[in-house]
């Protein structure tokens, strides 16, 4: 949970107060001079009206040399950042040919499959010469490869449930999936924090929706009665259905849900739960299963599991995994399934290879050596951060780190002075997070060295000295670690 | 004793109308009454009694726990799916080769009419020369959203060769086909503007509009005049033309019919009623025009017009992905608002390095185009006369589409009448084709029929050997 001092909140306010008054006298003195310009719009409506678009113009546009960085390489633990010039403060952005090699603490690349893997590149290209680049079809019509059904059998099996289907991305499963289960009459219950992609499938799926308290199952349980008791609202008849949708990791703050309280209040309640794992299957646990087991929850009991192959498997696309009824039934609604193009083949390899090393089927013990490494260096950094005085988010043996800014100045700061030091730092403002809350996300990888964990920490400690973000005491040094204090001064 | 009260009474009343001495009398029931402004004394003091007594409201009972409890135990949900029954499975053919024009399906070579490759660039040895050098450098997936290092060069590059190719300043590029449309409607339209759309539009357009939550009205399919109608009704109705933004949604080439919009028409209409344009260009982009570059070269409108255009490019361009062009105006709001393009992991990279190299191929060789026309042209001819079905597409569309003469009686038995004419073709005559699928959250009433794609990779004999197996087939099934 974020403890935000008071002293920080008001400096904060004051800060966008100073920002949002500029922008606005910005608008007004370019409000005069337009007008002597005739208006080329001839009688249609402009693309945006008045002030929605406001935030993007006046506070995006002037950092937006921290965002959409271009790379050059594949990326991994160190990879090329193109550098950008502009010649109209910041409105438009050139690429130049040079790049700079900076290390990588923004990729979800979790398991490091990112790069050529020596495993599964060359299958990868064996597939892509068998199969070529695409299939062109629909997975009803003519898009369904050998491929498609081993992983579909092979995802069923890591991920513990009876069957699973596949899709081509990850944001198209939710959206998607989630109008086919339920429609007019039923009542989603989605946590706060929920991402864009349930938000929308949610919406589109005409049921009704109701959010509860980020991971609080007691005020789930209170939503859960209430919305019992009175029913469909103006008709008071019984819902048809209900779901419960979480995630596993969030994103944003790097907790892990409370997936047995959770899970002991929807039984209890007879309602149905989706989990969304993108960000944890893979990347937690011990065999690396996700959320499920980690947290010790039996799988039988989550009614539907979603996930993504972006993150740990170094591919893209994603999957469900139910019970055989539930994919059947998907395979003959889901809009997703019927009408778009099914998965590229050399992706779907990539992602039947990933899983064998995982699951040590390679032969070789590379999976569990990825998995025990992802976990140590997550769970290292994150408490030198915190010894340091930052004040990071999220649980143990989780692999984000988010790093509180606060203040609006603070964000390019933190992410310019980062990259003149050779680390890429991703920084995340409204609106993927609430105003006052901008951050500094961390995401760690299996495949950063131990040195390339304490260059970071050096140089994070550094730039956080300069911009002002140790807003926690340090942590009184003990006497044998006194060697590793001057090193970081 | 009652004397002297009568006394008393007659005499404070005497006073009292004397000190007042008004002139008219009261008359209450019948009866006059002096002194009558007592009585509108008493009454005013009895309406404020009145007035200041509490009104009565039903007492408000919430549920105790208890009874929240037993409506909790009492309530059953539904079923999460529906039963499945024993019909409803159904098992696609399952490819074991690439999705050429031959393909090996169950170990047999059929030819291929189900995959959308219009230009036979699947198998193409630049394109995936170009896949494994990309894949060699990138990796695989690009494993970040574009606002987070997950831009490639290769994006970068594919974005410019795509403006490039089709004269727009600008284009965007997203990580899959269907999720294009429904994020660029949802990005342009809000609550209160204004949308036309065709019927006919496929799943992931209807998707947009409804998450779009504007109001959106629907004109008779590929009908310039119920258009028109539409748009001077809508116009009619609307009350601040400058702060409502309207749009006009149409595909180019519908998967749901392979018709064609005439754009010229549309554009008239559009500078008409002063509406904007968005087209979706999945199928024909690569396909009309005389160098591939779609619907605006086709009919002669010059590309600044049309202001948003979309394409999915699994289609002509044998990769994955979609993209979206138009003026910078148009393209830079997409990177900040369009929700498929900020929420979602980009691209692979060795995707768009394929749709690079494709282009480049399409650039080379218009050529292609002519040998895609004169394929369409054989097929539609041969398929003219087939017993039992019609055609339903248009001369010039990659997607042949069959629908059947006569309905035989309910939706489902057209669907198992078709799926059987598409199984026995595979398995008697080795010809892969296409049924319509439509899903049960699709609006669309438009016909199903059988879809054949036709590629230019297509021999003459393939054409041919198709056309055979339909006539034969539907003779056998169709009575």
């Amino acid at each position: 949970m974020v403890r935000l001092p008071y002293l920080t909140a008001l400096t904060t306010l004051f800060s966008y107060g100073i920002l949002f008054v500029f922008g606005h006298l910005r608008d007004f003195f370019r409000k005069i001079f337009d007008w002597s310009k005739s208006n080329n719009l001839q009688g249609y409506a402009p693309i945006c009206l008045g002030y929605e678009d406001f935030y993007t113009r006046r506070l995006y546009l002037r950092i937006q040399d921290c965002f959409g960085r271009p790379i050059s390489s594949a990326p991994d633990s160190w990879f090329d950042v193109v550098e950008r010039y502009s010649n109209d403060n910041n409105k438009t952005l050139h690429r130049t040919e040079k790049t700079t090699k900076c290390l990588n603490l923004g990729s979800y690349n979790y398991l490091g499959f990112a790069a050529a893997d020596e495993y599964c590149t060359p299958r990868v290209i064996e597939s892509l010469k068998q199969y070529s680049v695409s299939t062109c079809s629909t997975r009803v019509d003519g898009g369904t490869t050998k491929l498609h059904t081993e992983l579909e059998e092979l995802v069923a099996r890591f991920v513990g449930k009876p069957a699973a289907v596949l899709f081509g991305m990850g944001y198209v499963t939710n959206s998607a999936i989630i109008p086919a289960l339920i429609g007019k009459g039923g009542l989603i219950i989605s946590d706060s924090l929920n991402h864009n992609s349930i938000v929308n499938g949610a919406r589109g799926s005409g049921a009704t929706v109701r959010v509860f308290q980020h991971n609080n199952a007691p005020h789930l349980e209170e939503v859960l009665r209430e919305q019992i008791a009175h029913g469909q609202p103006r008709t008071h008849r019984p819902w048809k259905k209900i779901i419960v949708i979480i995630e596993g990791i969030y994103s944003m703050e790097g907790e892990l849900c409370k997936l047995p309280e959770i899970i002991a209040v929807c039984k209890k309640y007879k309602v149905y739960t989706y989990l969304d794992e993108a960000h944890s299957i893979g990347a937690v646990g011990q065999t690396g299963r996700g959320v499920c087991e980690l947290l010790g929850v039996d799988t039988a009991d989550i009614d539907i599991m979603m996930g993504t192959f972006t993150k740990s498997f170094g591919s893209c696309g994603g999957y469900i995994a139910a019970s055989k009824e539930i994919i059947q039934h998907l395979k003959r609604t889901c809009p997703a399934h019927l009408y778009a193009t099914s998965m590229s083949p050399p992706a779907v390899q990539q992602v039947i290879s990933a899983m064998k090393v995982i699951l040590g089927e390679d032969g070789t013990n590379r999976g569990a050596k990825k998995l025990a490494q992802i976990r140590e260096n997550s769970n290292f950094f994150r408490s030198e951060l915190q010894k340091m005085g930052f004040e990071v988010l999220g649980d143990n043996d989780s692999p984000i780190m988010p790093i509180m800014l606060y203040n609006p100045a603070k964000i390019p700061a933190f992410s310019r002075e980062c990259l003149h030091q050779n680390v890429a730092i991703v920084t995340v403002a409204f609106p993927a997070t609430p105003l006052l809350l901008a951050r500094a996300r961390i995401c760690i990888s299996a495949a950063h060295s131990r040195e390339d964990l304490i260059k970071a920490l050096e140089v994070i400690s550094k730039v956080g000295d300069l911009v002002g973000i140790k807003y926690f005491p340090v942590e009184p040094v003990k006497p044998n670690k006194v060697k590793h204090l001057k090193k970081i001064e | 004793m009652a004397l002297a009260m009568v006394n008393v009474t007659a005499s404070v009343l005497d006073w009292v109308s004397s000190y007042f001495d008004a002139p008219t009398r009261a008359v209450v029931f019948g009866v006059p009454i002096d002194g009558h402004l007592v009585v509108e004394a008493l009454l005013v003091v009895v309406i404020l009694f009145q007035l200041t007594r509490k009104s009565y409201k039903p007492p408000k009972k919430p549920l105790t726990e208890k009874e929240i409890d037993e409506l909790c135990d009492d309530w059953v949900p539904e079923p999460l799916t529906p039963q499945i029954t024993e019909d409803m499975t159904y098992e696609p053919p399952t490819l074991e080769s690439a999705a050429g024009p031959h393909a090996i399906v169950n170990g047999k070579e059929v030819v291929n009419f189900a995959s959308a490759n219009y230009l036979g660039l699947v198998g193409n040895e630049k394109i995936t020369d170009s896949c494994v050098g990309a894949l060699e450098k990138y990796g695989v997936g690009s494993c970040g959203p574009r606002g987070f290092y997950g831009t490639i060069d290769v994006h970068l590059d594919c974005e410019q060769k795509i403006a490039k190719f089709l004269g727009t300043p600008d284009s965007i590029l997203y990580s899959y086909g269907i999720s294009t449309i429904f994020s660029v409607i949802p990005a342009f339209c809000k609550k209160g503007d204004i949308i036309v759309a065709d019927e006919g539009v496929h799943w992931a357009v209807q998707n947009g509009l409804y998450l779009s939550r504007s109001t959106v009205v629907y004109f008779k399919h590929n009908d310039m005049k119920s258009l028109e109608n539409k748009l001077e009704e809508v116009t009619r109705r609307s009350k601040h033309p400058e702060k409502v933004r309207r749009y006009i949604v149409v595909e180019a080439i519908y998967q749901n019919s392979g018709q064609i919009a005439p754009l010229d028409e549309i554009v008239r209409l559009k500078e008409k009623y002063r509406f904007r344009i968005i087209l979706d260009e999945s199928h024909s982009f690569g396909v009309l025009g005389n160098s591939g570059r779609g619907l605006a070269d086709h009919c002669g409108v010059p590309i600044e017009k049309i202001d948003i255009i979309t394409a999915g490019m699994g289609n002509a361009l044998a990769t994955d992905g979609g993209f979206c062009t138009g003026s910078v105006r148009v393209v830079d709001h997409q990177r900040l608002s369009s929700s498929g393009y900020v929420f979602s992991a980009s691209l692979p990279p060795y995707l768009a390095s394929a749709a690079i190299a494709a282009v480049d191929y399409l650039e080379e060789n218009p050529s292609v185009l002519s040998k895609l026309r004169t394929n369409i042209a054989t097929l539609f001819n041969e398929l003219s006369d087939v017993p039992g079905l019609v055609l339903a597409s248009h001369i010039l569309s990659p997607i042949v589409f069959l629908k059947l003469k006569k309905s035989t009686g309910t939706g489902k038995t057209d669907i198992d009448l078709l799926d059987s004419i598409a199984k026995q073709a595979l398995e008697e005559d080795s010809v892969l084709i296409a049924t319509t699928k439509r899903s049960s959250l699709d609006k669309c009433k438009l016909p199903i029929g059988l879809r054949l794609f036709v590629s230019a990779s297509h021999s003459e004999s393939d054409l041919l050997k198709a056309a055979a197996s339909l006539k034969r087939v539907a003779a056998l099934l169709i009575s």
